[in-house]
């Protein structure tokens, strides 16, 4: 049976679409790779020990959780917010909240200083409050926050607008009040797209070190995480950096992976539990 | 270096007349590369300029950072002609890991100095109150060779008179930050957001001087940081970083560094050399 011409277009185009997903795999794949090749198990599991390491990596866990909790609990509102109202400079709204996904990170961190510095614009009024944020762990949770908060409002904000109307007309009539329409109907139905952005902007805070190390320096136990430790590694012992490298990997790849497949679980458990009520 | 004498012979051997020619003297668009200390930042952006000026076609390109992070940079395969580092011991690192072609003689020195912001707000007014509890301080991280002067002098000035003999300790205790190069240290200092920190003399630029308040550390208690540059191996502007370093060590060169606080080869010659 022969292919008709057509077909065969259309099968070049298939293997040119191959060949384009395979360069880009390989980019992605080969230097994850590279890390995971140089570091012999055994190292793996004895850097682990190291209380220098623990630490790093524990600062990490409980500022990324923090951060990520707070962009949460801040971005939703700034999310439904865009998704659902128009209203005058919603344009620069919106910019502003994407300015950090192109804002050079040691920028942001000095931006960051310049606002909650001591001498910062907003920095007098938390010394009043007895907040000092540059060279503290906050300041860790504040230079994640900026930086990742547009991974978790950009998705949030698109899964909140692509609910069905009709549904949320459907609950007005029944006089279902803004905040329980939002939390009973559109939340449940987006919560997919907003459960994805929080894993995103998670996986950033876990990454970030520019504007942490810019705004709130670098010291052992008290702002250096794992990505810090990295840096400083990578400037007297090469192997340590890969050792902590990976090891960074590991938690990132299993921290995506978790939140990619828990909350599809979660979410079949929940309309299944709905679905049998019925 | 040793398949020149074999390219040599394979040519002779194939009958050619001529021999290979040397490399020109100044190819008409060469670029330096040039990677030094983040203290060396000033000095060397005239040096360069001057250089330039001096030899039509020729571009200097810099990469100033920690030394430590150049050598590491180096170490994994940066293309590079120079290396300038304020501490010798990453210069040892890289002849070790046979990276260097040649000598890397010693070019200047530099001393540390304590910096507190012009607003001075944690009010150190000697360097006694470096110690005092609840002062920020900030300095560069112990591999980066700023920072390990500034422990060195701290630790020093302990055995002053007129300072506690946990002096030292008690100021790394009001350490807030390990910085990644020394300019960091200013900027976080000149920003007020540390009450203090320990940089080089040098680093005081004419445009800090007013935002700045310096406080000096005795000369038989300071740190003498000495820069050395080299040549490294596959250098791809060999003969342009050669010229670069004669202009370091001519009297010109030696010049332009000490009118930006670096010390001279012969006011070296006179600190004492124990504090390495």
């Amino acid at each position: 049976m022969k292919p008709p011409p057509q077909s065969r277009a259309a099968l070049a185009l298939r293997a040119g679409a191959v060949l384009a997903a395979a360069a880009l795999l390989g980019i992605l794949a080969v230097p994850v790779a590279g890390l995971v090749a140089r570091v012999p198990p055994r190292d793996l599991v004895a850097r682990l020990g190291d209380p220098a390491v623990l630490q790093a990596l524990r600062l990490s866990l409980v500022t990324t959780a923090c951060a990520t909790a707070a962009i949460v609990a801040l971005g939703l509102p700034v999310a439904y917010l865009l998704a659902t109202r128009d209203f005058p400079g919603k344009r620069v709204i919106e910019v502003l909240v994407d300015l950090p996904m192109v804002l050079p990170p040691t920028v942001a961190g000095l931006a960051l200083l310049l606002a909650f510095g001591r001498a910062g614009l907003a920095g007098r009024a938390l010394e009043v409050l007895g907040l000092s944020l540059p060279f503290s762990t906050l300041g860790v949770v504040v230079a994640q926050v900026f930086m990742a908060a547009p991974f978790f409002v950009s998705p949030a904000r698109a899964g909140l607008a692509s609910v069905d109307a009709r549904y949320l007309d459907a609950a007005a009539t029944l006089r279902a009040s803004e905040a329980f329409t939002f939390f009973r109907v559109m939340l449940p139905l987006a919560l997919p797209s907003v459960l994805a952005g929080a894993a995103m902007s998670c996986a950033r805070a876990l990454g970030e070190f520019g504007a942490t190390i810019t705004f709130a320096g670098n010291m052992p136990g008290v702002t250096q995480t794992m990505p810090l430790a990295v840096y400083v590694a990578l400037q007297s012992d090469l192997e340590a950096a890969v050792t902590l490298s990976v090891i960074l990997l590991v938690f990132s790849f299993t921290l995506l992976l978790g939140l990619r497949l828990a909350p599809v679980g979660l979410f079949w458990r929940r309309a299944d539990a709905a679905r049998h009520a019925r | 270096m040793n398949r020149l004498p074999f390219a040599a012979a394979v040519a002779l051997a194939a009958g050619f007349a001529e021999a290979p020619t040397p490399a020109p003297a100044a190819p008409a668009d060469t670029t330096l590369q040039v990677f030094a200390a983040a203290s060396l930042t000033e000095a060397f952006g005239e040096l360069g300029m001057r250089l330039e000026r001096a030899r039509p076609g020729l571009r200097v390109r810099f990469n100033f950072a920690g030394s430590q992070q150049l050598a590491a940079q180096i170490d994994q395969g940066a293309r590079a002609d120079l290396f300038a580092p304020a501490d010798e011991t990453w210069m040892v690192f890289l002849r070790r890991r046979g990276r260097l072609l040649g000598p890397a003689p010693v070019f200047a020195g530099n001393r540390m100095v304590a910096i507190v912001p012009a607003a001075n707000r944690a009010r150190i007014d000697s360097l006694q109150d470096l110690a005092r509890p609840r002062v920020k301080l900030v300095l560069a991280a112990q591999t980066v060779p700023a920072g390990r002067y500034a422990r060195k002098a701290l630790l020093n000035l302990a055995r002053a008179p007129g300072f506690a003999p946990d002096f030292g300790e008690r100021a790394l205790a009001n350490l807030v930050s390990s910085e990644e190069n020394v300019k960091a240290v200013v900027a976080k200092v000149q920003l007020g957001e540390a009450d203090a920190g320990i940089v080089y003399r040098s680093d005081v630029t004419p445009a800090l001087v007013r935002k700045l308040k310096v406080l000096e550390i005795p000369e038989a208690q300071n740190a003498v940081a000495r820069y050395s540059i080299g040549v490294l191996k596959d250098a791809p502007s060999a003969h342009a970083a050669r010229a670069f370093v004669d202009l370091l060590l001519s009297d010109e060169g030696q010049g332009v560094l000490e009118r930006h606080g670096l010390l001279p080869l012969a006011a070296l010659g006179r600190a004492p050399t124990s504090s390495r």
